[in-house]
């Protein structure tokens, strides 16, 4: 069977920074970064990529609808 | 749900609720016959995000509101979209005779306990003890009155069918209560009665707590009170 | 046969006059709230069933609260609706009312007048005119007001203000008063008219919430604007409605103006009463004329000032404490003496009144 890989896009411009995103992540992908958005929010940025299984936890509990999952099988 | 960005503060979950009214009206395939009555607060401007027809309301007035609408077009699926201070309070009347009436119409209400859009006063749903700008010592029975509990009152009406308290906490809870939407939603098109969802939900800027601390203190105070899950399913 | 049926004079009150021409002019919903002197609207409307028939939608809401805001739901739907109490209930009707006048919504309420202030009285009364010609609620707004003089009116008036609320989107009231409410007399209830079909809703009024049928773009029905620049072009859209409805709607009616000396200028029961004043004045040799407003709002100013124009005095009869009469003496503007007769409190004045008060003020 093959392992799902995950990929996320947060779209900074819309993000507000509230960081519910990075406490549903259990893989710890996402984190609040340091510069803001035009908006003067703090907006999350992807840390750990690599470890994305793409299960959307972080598009669903976001409010503003700003993340992207792509969604990938992995051939083993 | 267009791409408009919501004016609500970062980490607000009507956010989230309108993205779940938005994805069971689109796979119920009902965006040409759905109308959306908003209310007075912060989801006033509901009419921007969800591209369907709706009217704005006076304050607590919604239900009245639906009511007309859906009476004169017993086809459409009608809803309001209400807060506590909307529904509970100003609007508690216009609640409780649309409900037992069994006016065939869905009621999402969210309960963050607090007015939001007014900044943060004392609303109907307060907690006891909970610090408002209108009860800065924290809620006093003696003084305030106690927390009204409207969704209890409502699954004690025999114009109820479905009656739940959900949340948009978590993923889990984010999905449940995008299934109790839909069955509110079902049950209105086929003309079972009155639905009531109501969804406990944060307001980190009226609890002056980060969106995280506001689901942690959600669990912890206002769960033990408001508790989740189906208060009346005749369906 | 129909059309004979159609035509057929009956006996009956005002109130029962409004729910039977409701019925007949295709109205699609009416919600209201008991209150005397006009719950035998409703109660008309119970008894006759016409969701059986039309298909009319006849509901008893909570509250006037409640009752004007399903009217606000069922205009902004589309639909031709209407509500009816008594001046207490219309004072709670306001802030729904305001919101249909700034969502510029179609609908009919009327206004079966009893005394006040507050609770007051339930014997008539016309001390509502303030409140019906100057908007009543907040903001800058008009509505439509008709004043009937009779049951026939009364009858009458309710397909007219459903065509006049839906031409312009404005809220159309009928002011009447529990004397016009609660007397019974001859009339003519209007032809049947079917309720307009879906199809016909949707051509007439496309600004409605029917739903996005055919993927059209959502309508939304709101008051709220927060630029003010926006809010002002609103505000400003509405002024050259009202000033439209200013040009076009204005309605009276005059009699035995030509030769008089004096003008007695009255709206719905009062003008009955000053009918039977001129009479009696008449036969003393005094010469009057009647000048009635039907629109109060917009209010015949030109036409009662041409009319005023060298006349020796003009007398502004009504049941209260002096409403009218602004009107009159801002369209006169001190040209000719405006004087104010008016009983209070419920008590409906006899015309020996009035021809006593025209004779004290004027002669």
């Amino acid at each position: 069977m093959g392992k799902i890989r995950g990929a996320i896009v947060v779209n900074t411009d819309r993000c507000k920074g509230c960081g519910l995103c990075v406490e549903s992540c259990p893989q710890d992908v996402i984190a609040r970064g340091k510069r803001v958005n035009v908006h003067g929010y703090p907006f999350v940025e992807v840390v750990k990529g690599d470890a994305c299984i793409g299960c959307a936890s972080c598009a669903i509990v976001c409010p503003d609808g700003c993340i992207t999952v792509y969604r990938k099988k992995m051939e083993e | 749900m267009n791409d408009v960005p919501m004016h609500y503060c970062p980490g607000c979950s009507h956010g989230v609720v309108h993205k779940l009214v938005a994805e069971v009206i689109e796979e119920m395939g009902m965006s040409d016959k759905a109308i959306g009555v908003s209310p007075v607060g912060c989801a006033v401007f509901a009419y921007r995000y969800i591209d369907i027809d709706w009217q704005e309301a006076a304050h607590g007035r919604a239900p009245a509101v639906a009511t007309g609408i859906k009476r004169l077009w017993p086809d459409r699926l009608v809803f309001t979209y209400q807060g506590d201070g909307d529904l509970a309070c100003i609007g508690t009347a216009e609640t409780v005779h649309a409900l037992n009436r069994g006016e065939n119409i869905t009621i999402i209400f969210i309960n963050n306990a607090i007015y939001g859009m007014t900044g943060g006063q004392m609303a109907p749903t307060t907690l006891l003890g909970q610090k408002t700008s209108t009860c800065p010592y924290g809620r006093e029975a003696s003084l305030h009155g106690y927390p009204l509990k409207i969704t209890e009152m409502a699954a004690m009406m025999e114009g109820t069918c479905y009656v739940t308290r959900q949340s948009v906490d978590t993923v889990a809870s984010i999905r449940k209560a995008k299934k109790a939407i839909r069955k509110a939603f079902q049950a209105s098109m086929e003309g079972k009665g009155s639905c009531l969802v109501e969804i406990v939900a944060t307001c980190n800027s009226g609890w002056k707590l980060t969106p995280v601390q506001a689901n942690k203190w959600m669990e912890e105070n206002m769960f033990p009170f408001y508790q989740k899950g189906d208060l009346k399913d005749t369906i | 046969m129909k059309a004979m049926a159609d035509r057929e004079v009956t006996l009956m009150k005002g109130n029962e006059a409004i729910a039977r021409a409701a019925i007949r002019c295709g109205v699609d919903g009416y919600f209201g709230y008991p209150i005397t002197p006009q719950s035998e609207v409703i109660e008309t409307l119970a008894l006759e069933k016409p969701w059986e028939t039309t298909g009319m939608v006849v509901l008893q809401a909570e509250s006037e609260v409640a009752s004007i805001n399903m009217l606000y739901g069922a205009a902004g739907a589309g639909k031709r609706a209407m509500t009816s109490s008594s001046s207490p209930g219309v004072a709670l009707m306001q802030e729904g009312i305001a919101y249909m006048a700034g969502a510029e919504l179609p609908g009919v309420i009327v206004n079966v007048q009893r005394g006040g202030p507050g609770l007051g009285t339930i014997q008539p009364s016309q001390s509502d005119y303030f409140q019906a010609t100057r908007g009543g609620g907040n903001g800058d707004y008009y509505v439509i007001v008709l004043a009937p003089n009779s049951v026939q009116e009364m009858a009458d008036f309710v397909d007219l203000a459903f065509e006049l609320a839906f031409k312009y989107r404005i809220p159309a009231m009928i002011l009447s008063d529990g004397v016009i409410g609660q007397m019974m007399e001859k009339v003519v209830l209007p032809p049947f008219k079917p309720r307009r079909t879906e199809e016909e809703i949707m051509k007439e009024c496309p600004w409605a919430t029917f739903g996005c049928i055919g993927g059209r773009k959502p309508n939304i029905i709101t008051s709220l604007e927060l630029q003010p620049e926006a809010m002002e072009a609103h505000n400003i859209h509405l002024q050259k409605k009202y000033d439209e409805i200013r040009r076009t709607e204005v309605r009276y009616e005059t009699q035995q103006c030509d030769d008089a000396d004096y003008i007695i200028v009255a709206f719905g029961s009062a003008a009955r009463i000053a009918q039977k004043a001129i009479e009696i004045a008449r036969e003393e040799g005094i010469k009057v004329g009647l000048f009635r407003p039907i629109t109060l709002w917009p209010f015949p100013s030109e036409q009662v000032d041409a009319v005023a124009r060298g006349k020796k005095g003009v007398l502004v009869a009504e049941i209260n404490a002096g409403q009218m009469v602004e009107d009159v003496r801002l369209a006169i503007n001190g040209k000719e003496p405006v004087e104010h007769f008016g009983r209070l409190g419920g008590i409906v004045p006899d015309p020996d009144e009035i021809v006593n008060a025209l004779k004290t003020k004027l002669m």
